[in-house]
């Protein structure tokens, strides 16, 4: 075999192999992404029910009901629109009433928002970055609340392993 | 006055890799023995300069000193001794200090044992080694300087993250950067060879000690990674496809990838070209995941501050070694030779294989872990990537690499016979198929996971052939097999094991991800809840007092078929000085499998919500790491790899089992 030949064996199998993984790239790209929303974007967006999203803000104060079962009710806001979503499972350790939350799910026709996943994640003086940003966005961001100084909490993601 | 010591230590170092990046690499050009030797002074002083810093932290740390923010930040005095030791890198400036150390050590290792390196090869290597040390030197005196003061020292610190409050930060950081940093060798020899336009086999026998070095500790590090986050964050994953995960598997891939291509350099002097852009692309990787990780343009247990000049200055670093490395790469690499001919099917045909689909799995997972960083920067669209993406492109992408490992190491250089490989094969694919009945019936449908068990028994027994065909067992009498088996390489036994290991953590993955049991239920005191043949009573909750938090324990009593096998205690800890509290899980080690217990919050009612798991197999995941490890040590064990010698190719043919 000559060195040309080789070399052409060579690029067709890796031309092969990388045109494979551009497809699958593509297609899983397509199918499993989640866009990140606040509340206010739900609404502006007007995001369809079922379609899968991260919905991120604060959890509101006074909102947490939980129920039997594990099953527990709160609602997500970032001042502006406030929405409600039901959760069942064991919540992260780091989830508490006015601090900054990540769920993901989809929305129901009704307008509640189901949650198979909550992610939390700050400490007192810190939240995740995407909640900090849509806060920024809705001007309830207070400077010195974002601020973090040594170590944020990490993200203690609950609910079914995906 | 300590941390100062340690302040000036780091500057000293840096005015030394300033030296170092500059005069040896002059000395190498003009041929002048004097300024090359130079490095050999400069590399160890670093080393040592740089050690001194990193314990007059450590000092500050056991002595809690809080006029020193970091300290403050991030350590308290009734925190136990060894945690005082590991938050010395448990934090932003402090890792940052640690990766630095590494660095130094390994640069200094070059400078102390590579005395067989031509001179002006090694000097060049230890200037481009310098000027990476130099670079993240001054990243830490600018923007995290870990030995900053307070004007009021407080009275107590503010705690360690509890999170990080565990055995796990001793063993997996400085793993995890010791392959990180290791791979800075790598790609310092790269760079080098490049500047000299000159590279040979010797080259490859140099760089490859040190990229299974780094490669062994950058496993166990990830591995180590998986299963503190298993039973720390307590909800029994061990893998979740996080960008910070992610930034620590691209480098192993493409290390790996790098490992077997530099064999075949070695070996045939083929593939020069190659091997020399893995060995920047490795590298390059490590230094995306330290920006990654260090930026804070993520959120994940890793980024611990986020302060925008430092993501700027990463990226800078980033910008100048990735682009300079890869600019360099393409102006001088065509001077490159090109070396030995081989045909498609042969043992460097395979390795080519190999190289392609671990190189593209790694692409698909940078473009995963990328990709919402740059939407988001493009335009403004917040998006996750989740497991569902990575486990549809990564997945196809390894399996079929997989299949291909057993074939890898029988086949013969140059030119093989994949016939009597495949026959050679003939007993591993009895026992992959024996695997897939043995699981369909025990465990019927899906045929998925079948198939699966099937393939990581059959990467593990084309390890074992392997091993058979070179020691001729079964063909040979035993006396004749035990001088072969004394007479084999020990790289030889460390890829089997390395294979091997491969398919064991395979074969833990399929068992955790198929048959965990998981059940999440709220408990009274004396109630029961079964799960599998396993029954777990709740016999009550009580309150303990650590030494720098509080804890509820709840107390479980197992028992397997009726029969009582032990206890579980999983606690929720509360730490009042940061007002933070952490879940830790119980387990019980059945086997290789394992039994996972995590509290939930207390019901009003008093009810209190658990969450079990059973998890077959799921030992092996990390055991087959282990392995791994094992593997490249013995490997790097072997004396042709220490000595560097140049071995005569009959020797080589000698072990070829006969045809």
């Amino acid at each position: 075999m000559t060195r040309k030949q080789r070399r052409l064996v060579m690029i067709s199998a890796a031309g092969g192999v990388l045109v494979v993984a551009a497809v699958l790239v593509l297609t899983a790209l397509r199918d499993s992404i989640v866009f990140f929303n606040s509340p206010s974007d739900v609404a502006e967006k007007h995001v369809a029910p079922g379609t899968r999203i991260r919905l991120g803000g604060l959890v509101a104060p006074g909102s947490v009901v939980r129920g039997d079962n594990l099953d527990v009710k709160f609602s997500v806001t970032d001042g502006k629109d406030t929405i409600p979503v039901a959760y069942r499972g064991i919540l992260p350790d780091l989830f508490r009433e006015g601090q900054g939350v990540i769920a993901e799910g989809a929305l129901d026709g009704a307008g509640l928002f189901k949650a198979d996943s909550v992610l939390a994640k700050h400490d007192e003086k810190y939240m995740p970055k995407e909640v900090a940003d849509a806060l920024k966005k809705q001007g309830h961001w207070k400077e010195e609340s974002g601020k973090s100084s040594g170590n944020p909490a990490p993200a203690t993601p609950a609910g079914p392993k995906s | 006055m300590i941390a100062e010591v340690g302040h000036f230590a780091l500057v000293l170092a840096l005015a030394l890799a300033a030296l170092q990046s500059i005069a040896p690499l002059v000395g190498a050009r003009r041929n002048d023995a004097a300024l090359m030797g130079t490095a050999d002074f400069t590399a160890p002083a670093q080393a040592a300069f740089v050690a001194l810093s990193f314990v007059s932290l450590a000092l500050c740390y056991l002595n809690s000193d809080f006029s020193v923010v970091s300290v403050y930040e991030n350590s308290h005095s009734q925190m136990p001794i060894i945690y005082k030791i590991t938050s010395v890198w448990g934090n932003h400036e402090g890792s940052m200090l640690l990766w630095v150390l590494i660095l130094s050590i390994f640069g200094a290792l070059v400078s102390l044992f590579a005395s067989n390196l031509p001179q002006t090869l090694k000097a060049t290597v230890l200037s481009v080694q310098a000027w990476v040390a130099a670079a993240f030197y001054l990243f830490i005196l600018v923007t995290s300087n870990p030995f900053a003061r307070l004007a009021q020292a407080p009275f107590e610190g503010r705690d360690l993250n509890p999170v990080l409050q565990d055995l796990g930060l001793a063993i997996h950081p400085p793993m995890l950067y010791l392959g990180y940093v290791g791979f800075s060798i790598s790609f310092s020899f790269a760079v080098a060879a490049l500047i000299e336009g000159r590279i040979n086999a010797a080259w490859a026998r140099f760089v490859r000690p040190w990229t299974l070095l780094a490669w062994m500790c950058l496993t166990l590090g990830i591995a180590m990674g998986s299963y503190w986050a298993y039973y720390e964050l307590g909800w029994g994953g061990w893998w979740f496809w996080d960008p910070v995960e992610n930034a620590s598997l691209m480098p192993w891939l493409v290390g790996t990838a790098l490992l077997h291509s530099a064999v075949v350099m070695e070996k045939r002097e083929a593939l020069k070209v190659w091997t020399i852009l893995l060995a920047i692309l490795t590298f390059s990787l490590s230094l995306v995941g330290t920006f990654l990780v260090r930026s804070g343009v993520l959120t994940s247990v890793h980024s611990f501050a986020s302060d925008p000049t430092r993501g700027v200055f990463i990226l800078t670093i980033l910008i100048i070694f990735i682009g300079g490395a890869l600019a360099l790469f393409a102006w001088r690499a065509p001077l490159l030779r090109q070396g030995g001919l081989f045909a498609p099917v042969s043992r460097e045909g395979a390795l080519v294989l190999n190289n392609l689909f671990i190189v593209t799995a790694c692409a698909t997972i940078f473009v995963g872990t990328l990709y919402p960083l740059a939407l988001e920067a493009v335009t403004g669209e917040k998006i996750s990537v989740g497991a569902p993406f990575f486990n549809l492109t990564f997945g196809p992408l390894f399996i079929p690499l997989l299949l291909v490992v057993p074939f890898g190491p029988l086949l013969a250089w140059k030119r093989a016979d994949i016939a009597g490989v495949t026959q050679r094969l003939f007993g591993a694919f009895i026992v992959a198929l024996l695997g897939v009945g043995a699981t369909l019936a025990l465990q019927g449908q899906p045929v998925l996971p079948a198939l699966g068990i099937g393939l990581a028994l059959f990467v593990m027994a084309g390890a074992v052939t392997d091993i058979i065909e070179r020691t001729s067992l079964m063909r040979a009498p035993l006396a004749t097999v035990f001088q072969r088996a004394k007479g084999l390489p020990r790289s030889n036994w460390g890829t089997a094991l390395a294979h091997f290991g491969l398919g064991v953590s395979l074969l833990g993955i399929i068992g955790e991800t198929q048959w965990s049991g998981e059940r999440i239920v709220t408990l009274k005191p004396t109630e029961k809840v079964s799960m599998r043949s396993y029954d777990f009573v709740f016999d009550g909750a009580s309150s303990r007092t650590g030494p720098n938090y509080r804890e509820t324990v709840a107390k479980f009593t197992v028992r397997h078929n009726r029969e009582t096998i032990g206890t579980l205690e999983p606690s929720k800890r509360t730490f009042p000085s940061r007002g933070t509290s952490t879940t830790e899980a119980a387990l019980m080690t059945r086997g290789l499998s394992q039994l996972y217990i995590s509290l939930g919050e207390q019901n009003a009612d008093g009810g209190l919500a658990v969450r079990i798991y059973h998890k077959p197999m799921v030992l092996l995941i990390w055991l087959g790491a282990v392995v791994m490890f094992i593997g490249g040590a013995l490997s790097l064990s072997d004396r042709r790899l220490r000595v560097g010698a140049p071995r005569p190719a009959k020797a080589r043919a000698a072990m070829q089992p006969a045809e």
